[in-house]
């Protein structure tokens, strides 16, 4: 598995469809070890779909999915998972600690309850993401912040070769951006591979140095520094993109909030 | 004094005071997973759904013993949820609506069986109207040591997959990247569902059932914030419910069972409403009226503080009351002069005038800040 020539990741001929509306068509996609991936597209490119597809959450219409070299069901233990932050009830009575333990839950298997190396575990993770002094706080008094952080901790305890995180930059702020940031590189240089739905064209290539441009199809996937470029982000777009020059140094920075407006309306 | 004492020797209200109490702790504990994932309508569903069960499995079988009724009810419970998730999944049609149309489909079909029945057996059959609205009176031995089975087994798995069915009602799509069998898992906490809710049917009727699920676990969640404690306080508070409710009824002649626990559960849930520490209306209304009143007493403190400050020696300058009113006419003047006083941040002179004391003028600087 130390090879270096298999993929962390390596989809082939994934499609998914709902109904008969096809989200995710015939997607080829390889993530070499120890790479930071961003995937993007404008909304409803199926990137979302794509993570769940890949981790078996919704069921694919033909294609497969391989981590480190072997089929997915059978490496399940190597991969973590990010979800969106609003997919669950913050309401939910429970505490941060017990949040970050569930991280733990595949490893212990059936009917076990998490314990004392549990318990440790999480609060090392808490402490990572600098969220020690709310181990016992009540899950709905946490900021979008301090939400994302948990569920960044909760990753952290499954010790995963592979992670997979849905918008963990969305609605945060710009501090905690920098830490999740951080936490990623960090996680590269142990040998992980982090795969990130990504919203923001600005960032891209500071954060990563893998990336794949999806819209139903995939565009591309390869070095940031060779295929992002303005033909494949209006590929993927759809329509003239053309920020990318406005970047050029003598022009003044564009306003972030704009390039999020352009590629949101611009998809049919 | 007798009331207790006949708790232990009549046998027929220790039957029914602890079938209700069994009812109760099951459906309060089961309730409240039901509610935390949004399935409150579920349990309405299934009990309603569970006569035309019933009085199937007596047409069938031609018997009245507990167990076949209660497998009946089960089934028929159990068939209408898998119903419901299947409408769900594969028709647009949202759960709301699949829930209305399922219970009432299943009910009426129910209804309509429980007529046949009637009319072509005689009265000697015509018992199965009980699970209408529940007639506890009619619970012996035989029924209470079925719903204690029925009811251990639930509460047991439930134990045991704890740590699963927490995953699941949180998060369940990180459940399913974890390898767990996300379906099974709903399938499964439904099925121990349908259980807690037809154990109770003969007791409380499948039209008020639905409370004894929703209730306890809505009275629950006000006072805690622990997966744990609350699943262990709804089931409590229903189990509670349910003693209360058949003792009631056993003193006072012709009060029906069902009926008397329902109202005991809702009376426990609208005082949880309206009186639990933190999440409760009244101490919603406390903050909020404190709040207010910091504001009032913080705004009047700043413009007397603002016309202090245009006099040189400001402690020493009293104001009338006529003019804080012409600056803030909104905010109750007077009442927050009163409030300064008490908390000696003013004094009112003997001609009835206004001025700051010396940590008046310090909380003034403060809150109006350096500039004026």
């Amino acid at each position: 598995m130390s090879d270096t020539d298999t993929p962390a990741v390596r989809v082939t001929d994934l499609t998914v469809a709902y109904g008969e509306l096809p989200v995710l068509w015939d997607i080829d996609m390889d993530v070499p070890a120890g790479k930071l991936m961003a995937i993007m597209g404008p909304n409803g490119a199926g990137k979302t779909t794509l993570i769940k597809a890949i981790l078996g959450l919704v069921p694919p219409a033909a294609g497969r999915v391989e981590i480190h070299g072997e089929r997915y069901e059978r490496q399940r233990r190597l991969v973590g998972y990010v979800p969106q932050r609003g997919s669950v009830d913050w309401d939910f009575p429970t505490t941060v600690l017990d949040v970050v333990m569930m991280g733990r839950y595949g490893a212990l298997g059936w009917i076990r309850r998490p314990g004392r190396r549990e318990r440790d575990l999480a609060l090392s993770a808490l402490e990572k993401v600098g969220m020690t002094d709310y181990t016992n706080r009540q899950i709905s008094q946490l900021s979008g912040g301090q939400q994302q952080r948990v569920f960044l901790a909760r990753a952290l305890v499954q010790d995963a070769r592979v992670y997979f995180m849905d918008e963990p930059f969305q609605g945060v702020d710009a501090r905690t951006e920098r830490a999740i940031v951080e936490l990623l590189k960090e996680l590269r240089e142990e040998g992980r591979t982090v795969v990130v739905v990504h919203h923001d064209l600005q960032t891209v290539r500071d954060y990563f140095d893998w990336i794949t441009l999806l819209n139903v199809r995939r565009i591309v996937c390869g070095p940031v520094a060779e295929v992002f470029t303005p033909e494949n982000l209006g590929l993927a777009y759809g329509g003239r993109m053309d920020f990318l020059q406005r970047q050029a140094p003598t022009d003044p920075p564009p306003d972030p909030q704009d390039a999020f407006h352009d590629y949101g309306r611009i998809r049919p | 004094m007798t009331l207790l004492s006949d708790l232990f020797t009549d046998y027929t209200l220790r039957t029914v005071a602890l079938g209700s109490a069994a009812l109760g702790l099951v459906a309060g504990a089961l309730g409240a997973f039901a509610v935390l994932r949004r399935q409150s309508l579920l349990g309405d569903a299934v009990s309603h759904a569970a006569l035309p069960g019933i009085v199937l499995a007596f047409m069938i079988t031609g018997a009245k013993t507990p167990l076949v009724l209660v497998t009946g009810a089960a089934l028929a419970g159990w068939a209408a949820s898998l119903l419901v998730m299947l409408v769900v999944r594969t028709s647009r049609i949202k759960l709301d609506t699949a829930l209305g149309l399922v219970l009432s489909t299943f009910f009426g079909l129910g209804l309509l069986l429980l007529s046949v029945v009637q009319h072509s057996a005689g009265a000697g059959q015509a018992g199965l109207d009980r699970f209408l609205f529940g007639q506890a009176a009619t619970l012996v031995g035989d029924d209470l040591r079925t719903m204690s089975a029925l009811g251990a087994l639930v509460l047991v798995v439930l134990t045991l997959m704890w740590k699963e069915f927490k995953l699941l009602s949180f998060d369940p799509a990180f459940a399913g990247s974890l390898g767990f069998p996300v379906r099974r898992l709903d399938v499964l906490l439904t099925t121990l569902l349908v259980i807690a809710i037809v154990i109770g049917l003969q007791t409380v009727g499948v039209v008020l059932m639905s409370a004894m699920i929703v209730a306890p676990a809505a009275a629950a969640r006000q006072w805690t914030d622990r997966l744990g404690r609350l699943v262990a306080l709804s089931g409590a508070f229903g189990a509670i419910s349910g003693l209360c409710g058949a003792v009631l009824s056993s003193l006072v002649p012709r009060l029906p069972t069902g009926p008397t626990i329902i109202l005991v559960v809702t009376t426990v849930t609208l005082l949880s409403l309206l009186l639990a520490p933190r999440r409760g209306v009244l101490a919603a209304r406390l903050r909020a009226a404190r709040q207010r009143r910091r504001v009032r007493i913080e705004s009047v403190l700043a413009d007397l503080y603002r016309l202090a400050a245009q006099h040189r020696e400001p402690a020493a300058a009293p104001h009338d009351i006529d003019a804080l009113r012409t600056m803030s006419p909104d905010a109750g003047v007077r009442a927050g002069l009163k409030q300064l006083a008490a908390q000696d941040l003013a004094v009112a002179d003997p001609d009835g005038r206004w001025r700051l004391t010396e940590a008046g003028l310090a909380r003034g600087r403060e809150l109006v800040g350096g500039s004026s």
